[in-house]
């Protein structure tokens, strides 16, 4: 049923919302902590334990295929809802911060790509 | 016949959604085929279109959600907002290799927080050289270089004045919408096409929806090992900013 596979990834999610804001709370953040990514860990391990006597059957599965296609008209639909006139409006200081930010954060992807390869050459 | 029309599309605002993200969706892909020979990926020039109409709704309507302000249009942020966009992040998992997460691991974890560092002291140096020297201004600034979240919440805390905390948002809003476009214009160079370096790529960026678009626009199987460092991105950058990185250029200021 795709509804199995539909309700599984809502489960996932809400479990991954509930344990982010906990893990806010507990650092005494008012922010949701990973909560995504102990989601999709959540999603990982559910997937793979379930073997072989729950393993999700393919109209299951479809449910969570469907939501993964789904993915970039939705990140389209959120680049359409962004505030980019204030962005844009809002003068040098916050254009040069964010430019800035973004420049010197590109720079250092394969810097420390390649630190992490060389400590971990199985990498 | 126009009133009904219009009443129609309001009253399923997400169904309009879907129409209207599909035809945006299709010309995207039909321009990167026939314009650039696929050489631009349809999905970059989708999320870049998106971008362009949301600023030209905000000119609009004077809102602060883009399309998503026109009332035909509501159904665009419901569909782009926060709920549906994890809920599609998690699904990206799905398929996901286990063993590359663990792999990229500690790198991902160290790029977090150097990600985090590295946007706080350039956002910081910024507003220094534009002439601020209180301390909270400057940290407030500074957190807003790291996401549009951070900023707001680090004003709060150390009690910023509201015009220094809508110039962090709006930092890290710029920083936002730059990640989406330019992403895949410097993923060759950065060396983005494979899960190590994207859980790296997404530690050191860490604005959610930057780099679920970015990624998104360069090779969506990425999504997951990025989504996965970005994730923690924004709390420890509210756990960092109005403490230990304020007490910093407390000190220094």
């Amino acid at each position: 049923m795709v509804i199995y596979g539909v309700a599984l990834l809502a489960f996932c999610m809400l479990v991954g919302a509930l344990a982010g804001d906990a893990l806010g709370r507990l650092v005494g953040v008012e922010a949701n902590v990973g909560g995504v990514g102990i989601a999709m860990l959540l999603l990982l391990w559910l997937s793979n334990l379930s073997r072989p006597r729950l393993q999700l059957a393919l109209p299951s599965q479809s449910g969570i295929h469907f939501w993964n296609a789904m993915y970039i008209p939705i990140v389209v639909a959120m680049a359409a809802s962004q505030n980019v006139r204030a962005a844009l409006s809002s003068g040098w200081l916050a254009i040069l911060a964010g430019t800035l930010a973004v420049m010197a954060s590109f720079a250092m992807v394969p810097l420390l790509s390649r630190l992490g390869r060389r400590r971990n050459p199985h990498a | 016949m126009l009133d009904s029309l219009g009443s129609v599309l309001t009253a399923n605002g997400l169904l309009t959604a879907f129409v209207f993200v599909g035809v945006l969706v299709w010309f995207s892909y039909e321009a990167s085929e026939r314009l650039t020979a696929g050489k631009l990926h349809g999905s970059a020039i989708a999320i870049t279109l998106g971008l362009l109409l949301a600023w030209a709704g905000g000119h609009y309507t004077g809102g602060s959600k883009g399309l998503a302000d026109i009332a035909l249009l509501t159904g665009i942020g419901t569909l782009g907002g926060a709920m549906f966009r994890d809920f599609a992040i998690v699904a990206t998992a799905y398929g996901a290799q286990i063993d590359e997460l663990r792999k990229a691991g500690l790198a991902g974890a160290l790029s977090i927080l150097a990600g985090v560092l590295l946007s706080f002291v350039v956002g910081a140096v910024v507003a220094v050289a534009f002439g601020y020297s209180d301390p909270v201004a400057i940290s407030t600034i500074g957190a807003g270089a790291v996401t549009y979240i951070v900023g707001p919440v680090t004003g709060t805390a150390l009690g910023a004045s509201s015009e220094v905390i809508a110039l962090s948002i709006a930092a890290g809003l710029v920083k936002s919408i730059l990640v989406m476009v330019g992403t895949p214009l410097v993923a060759t160079r950065i060396g983005l096409d494979n899960p190590f370096s994207a859980m790296v790529y997404g530690g050191l960026m860490g604005t959610t929806s930057g780099v679920a678009a970015g990624l998104a626009a360069t090779d969506p199987k990425l999504v997951p090992y990025g989504a996965m460092t970005a994730t923690f991105y924004t709390g420890v950058g509210c756990l960092l900013a109005p403490s230990l990185l304020f007490l910093c250029v407390r000190a220094l200021a």
